[in-house]
Parts: structure tokens; sequence; C-alpha cells
């Protein structure tokens, strides 16, 4: 076990993290550290595979090897009845939302007070019209997932996910594919909801601006190493040519533009007639 | 000749890998029984839709093949003067064969293939991995009832099927040919034995509702999460499940009533 599974101010720790989809490696020794209490990002380009780090620390996936740790257990040698105690400490907001499509708003939200505590139905009424009105839409119990527009579902998927009050909250992607003023909706509520209940707030995103706005800690990943990592002001004002390009979002820099081909001129004259 | 042999390996091996999923899904279904027996009514909110909306084409079809056997029967039997034993034949054929291995085949094609999309469905929108993370187990909340459902409706259906078959038989025989209504009814309940021929039937139908609920099931939790592999997984459902009751009839068939 290590120094810092017993931290009181981490909540979860990756250290040593190897991971491979067949032939490709994921992730190359990864270090991590998600304090309690604040709002950390995980960020970098597509297919770096920041959704599968969440999977990681939700117990979905077991790493090649390394080490993954929440709130002291250490996730990757759980047997599955003690993963799902402690996944009843975690909430989790899918990209797409991941809303019971059967179900109405109110039935999605209350679904997993229902299967985990005997509470009397008026109480569950109470306490879900409660999660519904942190998120704004109180007034949209009755309605189903098919009538919500993406952003109002990641709400109700964001009520469903603290319903049972859990220690912390992953967020896939939560901007994609957002208007503006849903964007900012979400933002503020990730921000809320993480300081008013005291939880740890863990993000994976490619949005830069908004992420920064209000994350505390933000990781940067690619090619399956941590290639940058600190407060948002310190990763903006970074001399690394590989942050730089992505916090400003250039496009040309360490990763390029190109894909890796031959030379432009000799490809044009030589390959006529070619292929 | 060395990509055809490499070729023929994967696709024994995946097909192997695919028979071992298959059977762990089925091991962990059972398991989640008891949870099931705990929570009845999700078991009977299943039964309705796999079975109750399944009833007009179990109906439908019975009474028409029924009718089409009472026709077709009436005509050979005329021949030899025993039309007498119309009763008899049109309900063996019913119970012993024709019950059971239709409503199996209507099953999978009706229940079966919508079992296997919603679950698919459900996996493609990533609400399978969204229970999961709220603690809940799929296999023992969205599986196991419908597995359950799906072993219970068949029989139950077959049973139907056969009712209703030997109904429209009677309505062709008797009410348009013209066979003794006395001869009908008496000779089917002295030649229709309840345990060599009626609980056969249903041993048959009980083995076909685990198989097509299983191959339904599986198909769909093993979707690869696409459009088109639900899609996929749809047409696979009809047709492994169909292929699999026609085949487990006749071995069935042979056991049974060798000796009949």
């Amino acid at each position: 076990m290590s120094e810092m599974t017993g931290s009181s101010e981490t909540l979860v720790q990756v250290r040593g993290l190897k991971f491979s989809y067949g032939r490709r490696v994921i992730f190359d020794g990864v270090d991590m550290d998600f304090l309690r209490g604040k709002v950390t990002t995980i960020m970098g380009p597509s297919g770096t595979g920041k959704t599968t780090m969440l999977r990681m620390i939700g117990g979905q996936l077991r790493p090649d090897s390394g080490q993954v740790h929440v709130d002291g257990q250490s996730v990757p040698e759980l047997s599955r009845r003690q993963l799902f105690e402690l996944r009843k400490k975690m909430g989790m907001m899918f990209q797409t939302g991941a809303l019971f499509t059967s179900m109405s708003v109110f039935d999605n939200v209350a679904f997993p007070v229902r299967e985990h505590t005997n509470l009397p139905e008026q109480l569950i009424r109470d306490l879900v019209l409660m999660k519904l009105e942190a998120v704004g839409l109180r007034g949209a119990h009755k309605l189903m997932p098919a009538e919500l527009s993406g952003g109002m579902a990641r709400r109700v998927a964001l009520a469903r996910a603290i319903a049972l009050d859990p220690l912390m909250i992953m967020y896939d992607e939560p901007f994609t594919g957002q208007d503006p003023i849903t964007v900012g909706v979400i933002m503020q509520l990730i921000r809320k909801i993480n300081d008013t209940l005291g939880l740890t707030s863990i993000i994976v995103s490619h949005d830069v601006a908004e992420v920064s706005a209000i994350s505390d800690y933000i990781y940067l990943i690619s090619n399956g190493k941590v290639i940058g990592h600190g407060a948002p002001s310190q990763l903006a004002a970074s001399g690394s040519g590989w942050v730089t390009q992505f916090m400003h979002g250039q496009p040309d820099g360490p990763v390029p533009f190109h894909y890796p081909a031959p030379d432009y001129a000799t490809d044009l004259l030589d390959g006529a007639g070619h292929e | 000749m060395l990509n055809w042999l490499q070729r023929l390996g994967r696709g024994a091996l995946d097909n192997f890998a695919g028979l071992g999923r298959a059977s762990l899904f089925l091991g962990h279904t059972l398991s989640g029984l008891p949870s099931v027996l705990a929570h009845p009514r999700r078991v009977i909110a299943q039964l309705h839709s796999i079975g109750v909306l399944s009833l007009v084409i179990i109906l439908v079809a019975g009474l028409a093949v029924g009718m089409v056997l009472g026709l077709q029967m009436y005509n050979t039997l005329v021949d030899f003067g025993a039309e007498a034993s119309l009763g008899p034949a049109i309900a063996l054929t019913l119970v012993r064969e024709l019950g059971p291995v239709v409503a199996a085949l209507l099953f999978a094609g009706r229940a079966g293939s919508a079992l296997t999309a919603e679950i698919g469905l459900m996996k493609a929108s990533e609400q399978l991995s969204g229970m999961e993370m709220m603690a809940v187990d799929p296999m023992l909340r969205i599986v196991a009832p419908r597995f359950i459902a799906g072993v219970l409706a068949l029989p139950l259906l077959s049973a139907i099927f056969s009712a209703v078959g030997v109904l429209g038989g009677y309505f062709v025989g008797v009410g348009l040919l013209g066979v003794d209504d006395g001869a009908f009814w008496s000779q089917m309940q002295s030649r229709v034995d309840f345990y060599d021929d009626v609980l056969n039937g249903v041993i048959k139908s009980v083995v076909f509702g685990i198989i097509v609920s299983w191959v339904a099931l599986f198909q769909g939790y093993d979707t690869v999460p696409t459009t088109e592999g639900v899609s996929r997984s749809t047409t696979r459902t009809v047709v492994y499940a169909s292929l699999a009751v026609l085949g487990l009839d006749f071995i069935l068939t042979a056991l049974m009533f060798r000796d009949v």
C-alpha cells in the first residue's frame, strides 16, 4: 500500500497506472491525485484515454498494472460486492446522460434511492424533488427523457448522480455539444454542487476555457503520460510547447497539423499515375 | 492457403470464445434467480411485455394452423373412412410438435428480437454502464427478470397456441366438413395421454423458452454498441434461436416419443 492511501487530503490516488487495449497503449505509468473537496479535471486530445481513466476509478476496467485507490480502498483488488458498496459513494454523469428511457425524470432520479434504501415513497418524493430543484428541473419531473433537450438530460443525470449524496462525482465530457447557455448552466452547477455538498469532482473534458474557469487543478495527458499538471493559471503560463499548444488551441506545434507523409513536392511529382 | 487457414482458425476461436461468454452469462443470470424471486413484480412486468403482447400473433397463428391441419388431415383420413380420428390427429400434432415449435419460432421473432434490441440499445446508450456505476447489477435488475419471464411465458403461449389450434380444427372438421361432433372430442380424449403427450409438449416448450430467452438476452448484452451492432444482434437472435429450437426439437422428439 502506498503511503498516500490513508491520506485525509486525497480521495482518489492513481500510481504507476498502465493499461492497453490490445497493442494500443492507453496509459504508460500515470500518477494522479484527486484532492477532497476540489474540482480536478483531466484534459487531453480525443482518444487519449480520459474516459478510460474514469472507468478505472469506477472499477469498470482493471489496469494492467499500477494502483487506483479510492477513499483508501484499492479498486482493482475489490470483490464485486465490495466494488458495488464503493460505487454507492460515487456518482457519475455520462456524456449522453444515460437516463433510463423507459422511466420518467422523477423515476430516473428516484432509481438509485429505491434500489439502495427502504425509504417510504413520500420521503423519496421529497428527496427527488430537492435534487431536481438543485439542477433547476423540479418542474420537469413528469417528463420522459425523450422530451428533454441534451442539456436538460445532463442536468437530470446530475440530479440522479447526487441522489445518494456521494463522496465524489465524475463528469464525462459534460460540455460536449451543448449551447453556450447550457454550458454556462452546467459549469455553474458543477462548481456550486461541489462546494455546497462538499463533494470531490473529477471532470474529463477537452473544453479548455470552461474547465479552466471552474477547476482547482488540471492534469493534461497525451500518449499515455501526464505531460502537464497544475492550477489552470499555472498551465496557461506554462513554457512547455505541448501544454501551450493545447491550452491555447494552436493548430500546429508538438502535435503536428499534418499526418506523417512523404515530402509534399516529391509526392506530387513522382506519384503521377500511382495508385 | 495460409490466409484461409488463419481465417478459419480465427473464426473457430471467436465462436468458442462467444460460447464461453454465453455460458458465463447464463451462469450469472441463474445466480440472480433468488434476487428475482424477492421482487416478483419485476417478472410480472416483463411477463406482460414478453407474454401478453405476443398473444395476438400466437392466437392468430394457432387458429390458422389448426384450420389448415383440419382441412389437410380430413382430406387424407376420409379416403380411409377414418375421419372420426381427425380430433386426435389434430390434437397430437399440435400438443407434441407444432404447438411448442411454432410458438417458439414466433416467440423468437416477436419477443426474442425485442429483448435483444432493448438490451442492446440500453448498452449502446450507456444505460447498463450507468446502472453499474449506481451499484446496481444489470444482470440481476434487467437480465434475470426477463429470463424468468421468457421461460414462464413460452409454455403458456404454447398451450394457448395448441388450444386455439384444436378449436380451429374443430371449426373446419366439424363445422364445415361434417365430422361427428361426439367422435371428434371422445376420440381425442381417449387417444391423447396426459403424460406421454401433453407433459412432453410442456417440457419441450420450457426447454425452448430457456433457449430463446438465453440467446436473445445474450445477443443483446454482448452486442457491439452501435446501430449496426444492435441490428446484427437482433438478426442473429432470430436465426440462432430458430435453428436451436428446430435442432433441439428433433433431439427431444427422438428421446420422448421413441416408444410411443
